[in-house]
């Protein structure tokens, strides 16, 4: 390399040794590489881990040996062969309860994420468009909940309603949509004065169409993330208020409540760990599931969680 | 200038008509006027330019066609649309008006557009809304609106999203939108400023074939003289919110009468007059509320008498469809010394 006359008299700088040049190229290569969210191994272990508690929940019926609700065996049966799990104090067989516990758990889960879901993000869309009086209503309403730890509020509800899986379900959905109602009302204030949102407001656009047609598509992206990270969550509190006795009542096949009977026979190792390590899969598949969605939907979220 | 253009303003059946219209916004202070009765009309196939500094009232002129103007804002005056009055309205009377009676563009085209819906859905949404079209027929006129804006590869261009077009295409597409719905009103305010001057040639262009050819009238809002002289035949100055001077265009730049239009003139790079320095407006508009009394111009006017500091001067016609607010008139017998060799 030839320095041109006239050029500028300091050294040239220090060209970085081909070495080092290679190694950042293929570092770049390396990340432009990087599988796609959805190909990531952790979302691929969700994805099969639900799906296989998916196909469990559905055919239950064929799959599972005994009757999940026969009081026929022997009680209290360490895990063998006949009965993979073992049996409960009532000699029911451990194993098919924790496969018809799934017929449970699993659809309740995804219906109380997407029922919050859907009232949190009217709320919080009404209250963020339209202001003042309702929103302030709306959003101390919320701010009550929050002030609550979730799980107390979920429990008083659920008491005052009467233990019954149905008011546990509607005490969930009072405790989660909050956040939902926040998120969207962020997204609509600052979606609110952008520019397109005033040209569809000069085109003749309504209130509500804007809401749909404008903003919609920019809170969509966020709050399916939030719902799939709260699928986890709810599944937690709902089979922790079954677990307290103000669920799914007895002799219902529920994972929370079959802890809770675990944790009555503490020796009899069995009863309580298979339905816990049911939960426990669960709630880390959809986590699993959420973060991957996270780091589809809302890459700069991702980005600087990855940092 | 041929004497039926000049009178066309006195024509009644104008089919946009602004007479007398004032606009009051709410500020600490109270009540002051943004818009100070104003009047002008606007017929089909033509195009009307509306010009001054920022804060001359002209956007605020624009959305009170909308009766989209800041909360607690109070208008008096007319506004007709065909015989319609659109200041006795109510907002849903209005909101079948906008987008299919009346349209605008906006200034910016970066922001104008949704980032996230396809372009195609965001032309076929308000042409559904407003003609009830089905959703083919929507697509196939979307198809072709954008082929009248000129976008190459239209049906492609539905699929796509604004951040996949330019600047200059991105307003284009602004205003096939903006004519989704067939208004017969187009109002662009600023529709060149963030563009390339080569770019804004094309818009300008647009804008003046849309006018003939679909019999849109066009009112365009700019602070740039240069951008009137190429599209609008007539041209109304605004100054803090009243007309200053309005008529034919070529008038009004080869023999501006009002000193403000001078000054906007005299503000303006010339590429002929090369060397020549160009003159500034001393001074800045004043703000809302602090409209001096008389003249609203007098304190930054050259040719400023003591008379313009206490007479507010009303727009009188001073040649068929010309109208000027300046009883001294000092540039009556100063006929463009620009145009002197």
């Amino acid at each position: 390399m030839t320095i041109p006359a006239g050029a500028p008299l300091d050294p040239p700088p220090a060209l970085p040794s081909s070495g080092s040049v290679e190694r950042r190229w293929g570092r770049r290569r390396r990340r432009a590489a990087a599988p796609p969210a959805w190909r990531r191994p952790l979302a691929l272990i969700g994805v099969a881990v639900i799906a296989a508690w998916a196909v469990i929940a559905i055919f239950a019926p064929l799959i599972a040996p005994y009757n999940p609700l026969a009081q026929q065996f022997t009680i209290l049966a360490p895990p063998s062969a006949a009965h993979w799990f073992g049996t409960d104090e009532l000699g029911r067989d451990v194993f098919s309860r924790v496969l018809y516990g799934a017929r449970i758990t699993l659809p309740l889960g995804v219906i109380l994420v997407i029922s919050a879901m859907i009232i949190g993000s009217l709320l919080g869309g009404v209250a963020g468009y339209f202001g003042g009086w309702t929103d302030n209503a709306l959003m101390r309403l919320a701010d009550l909940v929050f002030a609550f730890p979730g799980i107390i509020l979920a429990l008083a509800i659920a008491a005052a309603l009467g233990p019954q899986l149905r008011n546990a379900v509607i005490a969930v959905i009072v405790v989660s949509w909050p956040s939902y109602s926040r998120l969207v009302r962020s997204l609509v204030l600052s979606a609110r004065s952008a520019q397109y949102v005033v040209a569809s407001r000069l085109l003749g656009a309504s209130g509500p169409r804007i809401l749909f047609t404008d903003i919609r598509p920019n809170a969509a992206g966020p709050v399916l993330v939030l719902a799939a990270l709260d699928i986890g969550n709810a599944v937690l509190l709902l089979s922790g208020l079954s677990f307290l006795g103000l669920g799914a009542q007895p002799p219902t096949a529920e994972w929370g409540a079959m802890v809770a009977e675990g944790t009555l026979n503490f020796n009899d190792w069995w009863v309580g760990l298979f339905p816990g390590l049911a939960i426990l899969t669960v709630v880390l598949a959809f986590n699993f599931i959420g973060d991957a969605l996270r780091d589809l939907l809302d890459p700069r979220t991702a980005r600087a969680m990855r940092l | 200038m041929t004497p039926d253009t000049a009178t066309s303003d006195t024509v009644t059946g104008a089919l946009l008509r602004v007479d007398r219209l004032s606009v009051a916004l709410p500020t600490r202070s109270g009540y002051h006027k943004a818009v100070d009765d104003v009047s002008f009309a606007v017929d089909a196939g033509e195009v009307l330019g509306i010009a001054g500094e920022s804060g001359s009232g002209k956007t605020i002129t624009a959305l009170s066609l909308f009766g989209l103007l800041p909360h607690g804002a109070r208008v008096t005056g007319s506004i007709r649309l065909d015989g319609t009055e659109l200041t006795e309205l109510t907002t849903k009377q209005l909101r079948a008006i906008r987008g299919r009676q009346i349209a605008m563009v906006s200034q910016d085209p970066a922001t104008a557009l949704h980032p996230i819906v396809p372009i195609g859905t965001q032309l076929t949404e308000h042409m559904r809304h407003h003609l009830g079209v089905s959703k083919a027929e929507a697509r196939s006129r979307a198809a072709d609106l954008l082929q009248t804006v000129r976008i190459p590869d239209p049906e492609r261009a539905l699929r796509s999203y604004a951040g996949q077009f330019s600047g200059g295409m991105r307003q284009r597409i602004a205003i096939a939108v903006a004519l989704a719905a067939e208004p017969r009103v187009l109002v662009a305010d600023e529709p060149t400023t963030a563009l390339d001057v080569t770019v804004q040639a094309g818009i300008l262009r647009l804008l003046d074939r849309l006018c003939r050819d679909r019999g849109l009238a066009v009112i365009v809002i700019t602070h740039d003289l240069g951008v009137m002289s190429a599209t609008a035949r007539r041209l109304c100055v605004m100054y803090a919110g009243r007309l200053a001077e309005a008529g034919p265009t070529s008038e009004l730049l080869a023999r501006p009468r009002h000193p403000y239009t001078r000054g906007l003139l005299d503000a303006l790079p010339h590429p002929e007059a090369t060397g020549a320095p160009l003159v500034p407006i001393g001074g800045s508009p004043p703000s809302l509320g602090r409209v001096p009394d008389g003249c609203p111009f007098h304190p930054r006017c050259r040719y400023a008498q003591p008379s313009c500091a206490t007479n507010r001067p009303e727009p009188e016609p001073i040649a068929p469809g010309h109208l000027l607010a300046c009883p001294p008139d000092p540039l009556r017998a100063a006929v463009s010394e620009r145009e002197a060799p």
